[in-house]
């Protein structure tokens, strides 16, 4: 659904004193929730793909844990930087 | 894969190693972090960039205290505490903002940039380290306390 539909859509739900603020403010925080929730989505997998793969290294090499583990909390924080970059795309859409 | 979730790992906790390292390092640059924000946004950009440093030395320590504390117990609880523990980090940063989101210093532009930009800096800074060290033991940086 196209902004302009979104748009169309909440104004005809809205009662009659709304103004269009409120229906911008609504799409707005539509907006703002739904970059939020998607930029959690690729993140998620990576970080699930990742730590997968490090478990079976640990599990191949033992010895290597230690090199494994300290990679893959590096790579961990580098795949959040994708989540946290939608989370403050999210905080400066509904708040700023 | 079976074998693999229920062995454990007994080694050094090298995640709050990692974690110390970068918080230690982003204790050094927040005064003038703060002090460059502060100059741009005044002084509710100083605090809320303080405010923005605090967030994310918090989320890495304790990401590396659940990862390290689970990783004793089994790998397969470590691999629902980087999961799950993504999860309500993430939603504890967002409790956190959502908590001030009213407060009169409060200001979301420098606090987002901050939050970015400490996150990257400092896993920047750590993976230089990092990466001599683990390619070539005897390039590792020289330290004070080596």
């Amino acid at each position: 659904m196209s902004v302009t539909q979104t748009l169309a859509t909440i104004a005809q739900t809205l009662p009659d004193g709304a103004g269009v603020d409120d229906a911008q403010n609504i799409a707005a925080a539509q907006g703002a929730g739904m970059a939020y929730g998607l930029a959690a989505i690729g993140p998620g997998i990576g970080i699930g793909y990742l730590v997968g793969q490090s478990v079976q290294a640990m599990a191949r090499q033992p010895e290597a844990a230690g090199m494994v583990r300290t990679t893959m909390f590096l790579g961990i924080a580098f795949t959040e930087a994708l989540a946290l970059i939608g989370f403050v795309v999210f905080i400066l859409l509904k708040f700023a | 894969m079976g074998q693999a979730v229920v062995s454990r790992i007994d080694g050094p906790a090298v995640e709050t190693t990692i974690a110390r390292d970068m918080v230690r390092r982003g204790l050094w640059v927040a005064p003038a972090l703060v002090a460059v924000f502060g100059l741009v946004w005044g002084v509710d950009g100083a605090i809320s960039t303080a405010y923005g440093i605090a967030l994310v030395m918090a989320n890495f320590l304790l990401a590396a205290a659940l990862l390290s504390w689970t990783a004793r117990i089994s790998l397969g609880l470590m691999m629902g505490a980087a999961l799950f523990g993504y999860l309500i980090r993430l939603g504890l940063i967002f409790a956190a903002v959502w908590l001030v989101r009213d407060a009169s210093w409060v200001a979301f532009v420098p606090l987002g940039i901050t939050i970015i930009v400490t996150h990257l800096g400092l896993l920047l800074w750590e993976v230089r380290y990092v990466s001599a060290s683990l390619a070539f033991p005897d390039l590792k940086p020289e330290t004070k306390e080596s």
